[in-house]
């Protein structure tokens, strides 16, 4: 019985693991695969060029995809396709990453939030604007007003392959 | 019969005709050659190199001619030092085809990474992406890595318009010129070409406006990667994401096949639309080729102009009602009414045909089809005999084409006679201006407008024949077969009727009809006008007075108000209008009750073309809410009437249509679902081979058989050039076809604006002078009661006081008739 006793008293002084959720949150692991984000460029041009490979790759179909193309007035990635609708649906998906590994400009990356709750079925579809990071610091919203003939490629361009 | 040759490709023997290329034998065996610029449907180029195959012959002694055999007594193989194209060689007998060794192997590889060198790699994002053969045959057949520096790749222009339907991706195109050839050679459109040499090789077109034909959207079927592209799918969705429902044309009487290709869209809420039309393989109707109005014009199906509730006039406006109030209505104005009309136009399906007869005969009312061209009972019995195809059509044939500018009528049609002209077939053009078709015909013939009749009566055996026409017509009896194909260039119902007659009655004096390929041919200006004719509607001479005279009339699928000021007007008296539509057209704010219909998208069905094939279409997309198609409508009021009309379900509707109408006798929804192999193969697997055309799983569709004719027919009169003359300040309006017109279901396809024919009406220079206008100018046509006003284009080869009208265009214009032509006097700007 003191056994017992001595192990409640060590552990009234130990420091205790519960963390004050929400106000305390714990860093999640490096390949923790939470809500997507869709990325920018650093001039804050969308890397998503809407080609919908991660739709077909997404074994939840999951993913809706529609796109459009781009002018130089009004652009919203390099090159000539950009999606104009961008949803997923976050009941259906099962957070597997292949949108991901299926992403030919590594667009779409599985982000770090869990945080993920709806008290209404439509809630739960997350669109373009919901998944889209905030513009980087120097860049400029989309659409942006381009010069004619600078963003010509969608797919950056990939040197023979050095590593 | 041509003699067979046997050779053997991977160890594998085949026979095949004399003159066959190594790959077509190949292919018929499902050994895949891959090709890139070889297509089935074109002569071989040997371009891209990829059907390098390794081939032999046996050897043969040069003094004996005798075929030296090894040591087991087989023939000895001599395999040549270098590889062969396989798409330029024909086979021989005795040749051995090695298409499976390390060689060939390494030939398509290189062939392949030399293609890819300049290629830009940008499958994510292009709409061939999926279904590109380049893409296939790269994972099938490519090298995994690329020599080439990537710095370089060149680079070139990716959104280049080379019109305003088809897009140019110049770093994509493989300069394999299957694009080129087809316009050169299978379109005639030579619009296209090549531009600059070697690695800077480009596409370019040569015509104002740019890429001018009406066949451009093919040549992105059989583009072999994603160069060209149309502009009314650019980035529209991936191939994979796309369902296919199966279905026809409703645009012209060839009856093309299609593919819808539907997908999920947000701008419709989440429902299916219509991503792109494709062609549907179909040998004996279509082969693999559509115009661009069927591909493009289908926009009308999704306008969000279409009706979606019945309407019941209120004083000057419209109240919603609920289906049971109007069908209750219509049945109540018909009941008590002592006279039905029933007017239809040819779009509507057999199914919707056959119930607004059998309530309208029921009501012993009048059916009427809403139409300019007559002769549909005649081509019932004189028509093309089943089996015949203009594909098959060779030096045997005589193709006599009269009143018809095919190329703007029927284009399919005009395709396949060309190509059939092309063969052999002696062909002979009976119009009055130049067409299309006069580069390919054996004779071309003019008449003046309104004597068709008797041009063509010169083809009756044993006629007078005039001077101008003694070869043609020599050459016309000497060919075994004989086709009469019969439009309505410049005439009306009347006219037409002498035409269909005479026709009917030549075929019959040489005894034609009712062989394969002999017959009668009706190019009709809607896509089922000879469905309706099956069904029991007629067109008659006096709409409006007949309109005028009747108590209810019921409108399915015609504009007759839009069209003709007369008949407008003839609206007005009529008692009590029930119109059928899509949309508020001008016919439907006349009516007292519109009742909103189904698209042919939404809905099933079948179309008769005019070759007389019954074909199925299918629904494609959901209906929308409210709207039902026309069969069950017919069938509503016809319940409310307390008769017996079946409006469950299309399948249930023909199987009473063909207890009834004896030509459709026996005939099932799943015959017409029927297919056989056809070649070329072509579909899914296939693309490299034939484009990505769709194979057709869904129903070639039936020929009807000929019907006995009811008596002989008696040689036409040409009514018009006796009754109709131009008086003073007055001239004869002689309406013609245009494909792009601006009917009401071509109109809502904003990307055919640019082409749509213009309200015009062209005349003669001189006679233009005559009355005082220029080119360009705005004058006035009347003609008792109406007026109308149009642009003054000039045309030397329109006959003197004569002046040319396209259909559909806002411009009254049924038959050959003589209006007054005033200028119309600008007003000064003080």
């Amino acid at each position: 019985m003191i056994k017992g006793l001595l192990t409640t008293l060590r552990e009234m002084f130990q420091q205790p693991v519960t963390i004050q959720y929400p106000e305390v949150k714990r860093p999640v692991r490096t390949r923790f695969k939470g809500r997507h984000v869709l990325k920018r460029y650093e001039n804050g041009l969308e890397k998503c060029i809407g080609c919908s490979l991660c739709a077909a790759a997404c074994p939840a179909d999951a993913i809706f995809v529609e796109s459009a193309e781009n002018t130089d007035e009004e652009r919203y990635s390099p090159g000539e396709r950009y999606a104009s609708t961008y949803e997923i649906n976050m009941l259906r998906c099962i957070f597997c990453g292949f949108c991901e590994d299926a992403c030919p400009t590594e667009a779409i990356v599985l982000g770090d939030n869990y945080e993920l709750s709806f008290t209404d079925r439509h809630q739960s579809i997350y669109t373009k604007d919901m998944l889209l990071e905030p513009v980087p610091p120097g860049g400029k919203p989309t659409p942006q007003n381009t010069e004619p003939g600078k963003y010509t490629r969608s797919v950056p361009v990939m040197q023979d392959p050095q590593d | 019969m041509t003699k067979l040759v046997t050779l053997t490709i991977d160890d594998q023997p085949v026979s095949v005709p004399a003159g066959t290329l190594v790959v077509d034998a190949a292919k018929q065996i499902g050994n895949d050659i891959p090709v890139f610029c070889y297509h089935p449907k074109m002569e071989p180029v040997g371009m891209c190199r990829m059907c390098l195959v390794e081939i032999g012959r046996p050897m043969v002694d040069r003094g004996t001619g005798e075929v030296l055999l090894d040591e087991n007594g087989k023939p000895r193989i001599q395999f040549g030092p270098k590889l062969e194209t396989a798409c330029t060689t024909p086979v021989s007998e005795g040749m051995v085809v090695r298409t499976q060794t390390k060689v060939v192997a390494d030939a398509r590889r290189e062939v392949l990474e030399f293609i890819l060198t300049s290629h830009p790699l940008d499958c994510p994002i292009c709409d061939k992406g999926g279904e590109c053969p380049l893409q296939n045959l790269t994972m099938g057949f490519g090298p995994g890595q690329s020599r080439f520096l990537y710095d370089d790749k060149i680079h070139l222009a990716k959104h280049v318009p080379l019109g305003e339907l088809i897009y140019l991706d110049r770093e994509r195109c493989i300069q394999c010129a299957r694009c080129v050839r087809f316009q050169d050679v299978i379109a005639d459109d030579p619009v296209i070409g090549f531009y600059n040499r070697g690695r800077r090789l480009e596409i370019v077109t040569y015509s104002e406006p740019g890429f001018d034909s009406i066949f451009s959207g093919n040549t992105t079927d059989i583009c072999p990667v994603g160069a060209l592209t149309t502009a009314d799918f650019r980035f529209g969705a991936r191939p994979w994401e796309l369902k296919s429902s199966a279905s026809i044309c409703t645009h012209c009487p060839v009856g093309c096949n299609l593919t819808f290709n539907t997908r999920r869209e947000a701008r419709a809420g989440g429902n299916p639309v219509i991503k792109r039309v494709m062609p549907r393989q179909n040998e004996q109707v279509n082969e693999i080729w559509i115009c661009d109005k069927g591909r493009f014009a289908y926009h009308y199906t999704e306008s969000p102009q279409r009706l979606t509730q019945p309407l019941v006039r209120r004083g000057d406006g419209f109240e919603e009602i609920s289906w049971e109030e109007a069908y209750q209505l219509a049945a109540q104005k018909i009941r008590a009414s002592q006279n039905l009309l029933t007017l239809t136009g040819g779009r509507l399906s057999n199914e919707d045909l056959f119930n607004l007869r059998e309530l309208t005969l029921a009501r012993n009312g009048q059916a009427v089809l809403y139409s300019d061209m007559a002769g549909g009972d005649l081509t019932a019995s004189y028509g093309l005999a089943p089996g015949s195809n203009f594909g098959s059509m060779g030096k045997e044939t005589a193709i006599l084409v009269v009143a018809s500018d095919l190329h703007e009528e029927a284009p399919v049609w005009w395709l396949r006679i060309k190509a059939a002209a092309q063969r052999g077939a002696r062909l002979i053009v009976l119009n009055p201006r130049s067409t299309r078709l006069d580069k390919f015909a054996t004779h071309t013939l003019r008449y003046a407008y309104g004597e068709e009749s008797q041009a063509l009566a010169t083809f009756l055996p044993g006629a007078a024949v005039p001077e101008a026409y003694q070869a043609a017509v020599q050459e016309f009896h000497s060919a075994e077969n004989a086709v009469i194909v019969y439009g309505s260039e410049g005439a009306g119902l009347a006219a037409s009727q002498g035409l269909a007659q005479t026709a009917a009655a030549i075929l019959a004096a040489r005894g034609k009809v009712g062989q394969v390929n002999n017959g009668l041919l009706a190019v009709w200006q809607r896509a089922n006008d000879q469905g309706a004719w099956d069904a029991g509607f007629r067109p008659v001479e006096d709409l409006p007075a007949a309109l005028r005279n009747v108590e209810v009339a019921l409108i399915a699928a015609a504009d007759p108000a839009g069209d003709d000021p007369l008949l407008a007007q003839a609206l007005e008296e009529t008692g009590f209008v029930i119109v059928q539509e899509l949309f508020m057209t001008e016919t439907a704010r006349r009516a007292d009750l519109v009742l909103p219909v189904q698209a042919f998208t939404e809905r099933e069905g079948t179309l008769t073309s005019g070759e007389r094939r019954v074909q199925r279409f299918y629904p494609a997309l959901p209906p929308r809410p409210q709207t039902r198609p026309d069969f069950a409508v017919a069938a509503g009021i016809g319940k409310a009437l307390g008769l017996d009309l079946e409006g469950r379900a299309a399948s249930l509707v023909f199987l009473r249509l063909v207890k009834t109408l004896p030509a459709y006798a026996g005939l099932t929804y799943t015959q017409l679902a029927e297919v056989t192999p056809q070649y070329p193969i072509i579909g899914r697997s296939d693309l490299y081979y034939g484009g990505t055309a769709y194979d057709n799983h869904q129903g070639l569709g039936v020929q009807l058989p000929l019907l006995p004719a009811a008596r002989p027919v008696a040689v036409g009169q040409s009514q018009t050039a006796a009754s109709v003359t131009a008086g003073e300040g007055e001239i004869l309006l002689v309406p013609v076809t245009r494909l792009y017109d601006r009917g009401n279901t071509v109109l809502p396809s904003a990307l055919l604006h640019q082409r749509l024919a213009g309200k015009t009406i062209r005349l003669h220079p001189q006679t233009a002078a005559a009355f005082g206008l220029n080119a360009g100018e705005t004058l006035r046509l009347s003609r008792d009661g109406w007026s109308a006003e149009a642009q003054v284009e000039l045309d030397e080869e329109v006959p003197l006081k004569m002046a040319l009208a396209v259909r559909s265009t806002g411009i009254p214009c049924s038959a050959l008739s003589a209006v007054r032509l005033e200028r119309l006097t600008v007003a000064s700007a003080d």
